[in-house]
């Protein structure tokens, strides 16, 4: 039985993407806080702008809802051109990073807000505030003020609020940020489940790289005011486009070195900070003898106390420090150039009989397909 | 630990006393029987039957009470709008001076404050022909260049602990920005008018020195008239009236704080 799989839209050729982002930049005097971003989101989709504080992301997201004119380019929703819709006039809720409720309304009416300002006939704004209250398990907190719920139930208030309208587009601005590490977690699989169901696209912003990973469809990484990379969460963490990227999604280790072999279906490496000679089994478009920075994630390297059988990819060093978390150990092992190199063991037995320990001298070996070449 | 709290205990017992042993020695000495205010003579109610017969005091106390009660909605309708220029304008050139310029009001002696206002209104007088003469109109302008400063900083302070978002939030919902006004941001400061005007009530009906230099003749306010009683002699009847005053302006302060401690919680 073949399982049928429908190719996501943004690897469609032709398909016509939901908001085009042309061009946009931002300034704020002689900051520039958006960089002349160019973006395609497609529908159905929930894409993860994913950047620290000041990257510039959480203007993009205003930007789209309104609250920020442009200095320059264009911004097209559903083939319409933003330029002079006010935000009241938008097809786009937001769902805030405060949350932003009314403290003086209770939870039904901050949920009624939006339908009473279209003037909703009152018999059916009552039917879809019940509706929402079911489907966010809120019904017992209906005449409640936000100031007497929990940090969770706010957040369900907010999204419940932001989705009444049945917006086509939806914007969050740090969505999980508030809650704690648990609730954050159910919360996660909770809103790509909502976002399923409903059908509408999602925009979040977030500075958390976890979660960014489970919630998107695609992550747009953003530092500077630039967009650098846009892919799916995987591809984004295994073949990071530059050496921001890399070193933003998760934490990964970073040779300088120079190409002194570069073929069609491999290159190799000298590095003298790593001590040994890097193999890639893949072709690289570059200069001969350019500098190249490779990277390895820390989870891809085998730790062995004997010396690995393989000429290339390994690294011999002295176990500085253990940090023992439970599910994984996180080794930062120095090697002889000085230069500190992070490995992560998973814990798969209880007692291990015979434990690295602090000082132990061990090698670190990773396979040619593991590592990548970063030339920016 | 212990004899720190003791410490403290017995400094604010000491501080206690010192602001409110005068006041509390009027209020009993307004249920003396004798005529001689300083002569104890047994506990009676006479004076307050006194004073609510007497005209010129009944006089004075309506006009004390129609001033303020104009000038606290005059001042809350001026200062929300001051406030709310000076939280939500964002930066604009000379927004220091602007906010300065509202809360001079406030450290403004009053002597000064009341001499010039009396010099506008004469030449304003001459010049246009109004305000003709002075009386109440006066009185309520005056009151209100000083009570608008003090409602315009309440509200501003409220207006600052507003998270932003929240008028973001309701325009994204489809609220116009006048609508979103009346919706969002005047119930959320309505706190912050209702202490406001309370305290603007409040000092409008303490104030003597302001209104004595912009009263015309018959406008007299209960201030007024008590201070040119007083210089003939303190009768006990003074002391029956100042206690309600004392009752009504720790009314309008109790009430403005609690307004004000409702809100804090609301945040």
């Amino acid at each position: 039985m073949t399982q049928e799989t429908t190719m996501p839209l943004w690897k469609q050729d032709g398909a016509k993407p939901f908001i085009q982002i042309k061009n946009v930049t931002k300034k704020f005097g002689e900051f520039t806080a958006v960089d002349n971003v160019s973006l395609d989101i497609y529908e159905n989709e929930l894409f993860c702008l994913l950047g620290g504080s000041g990257s510039g992301k959480s203007t993009l997201l205003r930007i789209l809802a309104g609250f920020e004119d442009l200095t320059s380019g264009q911004v097209l929703i559903d083939g319409v051109d933003m330029a002079n819709i006010e935000p009241w006039n938008r097809p786009i809720n937001m769902m805030f990073q405060s949350y932003a409720l009314f403290p003086h309304m209770t939870v039904a009416k901050n949920i009624a807000f939006g339908l009473k300002r279209d003037k909703v006939p009152k018999k059916e704004i009552n039917e879809r505030v019940d509706e929402m209250l079911t489907m966010m398990q809120i019904e017992a907190f209906a005449d409640r003020k936000p100031d007497q719920l929990s940090g969770g139930q706010r957040q369900r208030v907010a999204l419940a609020r932001s989705l009444i309208k049945r917006p086509k587009l939806l914007l969050l601005d740090e969505p999980l940020g508030a809650l704690d590490k648990k609730l954050r977690e159910e919360t996660q699989f909770e809103l790509v489940n909502i976002q399923d169901k409903l059908g509408v696209t999602f925009v979040v912003v977030t500075h958390d790289q976890e979660e960014a990973m489970t919630l998107a469809t695609r992550i747009g990484v953003m530092g500077n005011g630039v967009i650098t990379q846009v892919d799916e969460p995987r591809d984004v963490y295994e073949y990071p486009s530059s050496r921001f990227v890399a070193e933003f999604v998760g934490s990964i280790n970073l040779f300088e070195g120079r190409i002194y072999e570069d073929e069609v279906e491999h290159v190799k490496i000298k590095s003298k900070e790593a001590g040994c000679n890097f193999f890639v089994n893949h072709g690289i478009s570059c200069a001969p003898n350019q500098k190249v920075t490779v990277a390895v994630r820390p989870e891809k390297m085998k730790v062995t106390r004997r010396k690995p059988d393989q000429e290339y990819n390994c690294l011999h060093g002295q176990i500085i420090d253990i940090a023992y978390m439970g599910n994984l150990s996180i080794f930062r092992v120095k090697l002889e150039s000085g230069i500190i190199v992070r490995v992560t063991l998973p814990n798969l037995v209880r007692e291990n009989r015979n434990p690295l320990t602090w000082d132990d001298f061990v090698y670190l070996a990773w396979d040619d397909d593991s590592s990548v070449v970063l030339t920016s | 630990m212990t004899r720190n709290s003791k410490f403290l205990s017995i400094s604010s017992l000491l501080g206690f006393i010192f602001l409110y042993a005068p006041i509390l020695s009027l209020i009993i000495y307004s249920f003396n029987k004798s005529k001689l205010v300083t002569v104890w003579g047994g506990w009676s109610v006479k004076w307050y039957v006194e004073l609510f017969s007497n005209q010129q005091i009944i006089d004075a106390a309506m006009v004390s009470l129609k001033v303020a009660f104009i000038t606290a909605t005059l001042s809350v309708i001026l200062g929300v709008l001051a406030g709310y220029v000076l939280s939500r304008m964002g930066k604009f050139p000379g927004k220091l001076i602007v906010s300065g310029w509202i809360s001079a009001p406030l450290i403004m002696p009053e002597v000064i404050t009341g001499l010039s206002l009396l010099l506008l209104f004469v030449s304003l007088e001459n010049l246009i022909g109004w305000p003709a003469g002075r009386g109440i109109t006066t009185i309520i302008i005056a009151h209100t260049t000083f009570c608008m400063a003090y409602v315009a900083v309440i509200v501003q302070s409220r207006l600052s602990q507003m998270d932003d978002s929240l008028e973001e939030a309701a325009m994204d919902l489809g609220a116009k920005p006048h609508s979103l006004f009346f919706l969002v941001t005047l119930p959320i400061i309505s706190p912050a008018i209702i202490s406001g005007w309370l305290l603007a009530f409040t000092m409008s009906l303490d104030d003597l020195v302001i209104a004595s230099f912009v009263s015309g003749p018959g406008n007299s306010t209960l201030p007024m008239v008590i201070f040119s009683k007083i210089r003939l002699g303190v009768s006990p009847e003074v002391n029956a009236l100042a206690t309600i005053m004392i009752l009504i302006v720790a009314i309008g302060v109790v009430a403005a704080m609690w307004q004000m401690r409702k809100k804090e919680n609301a945040l």
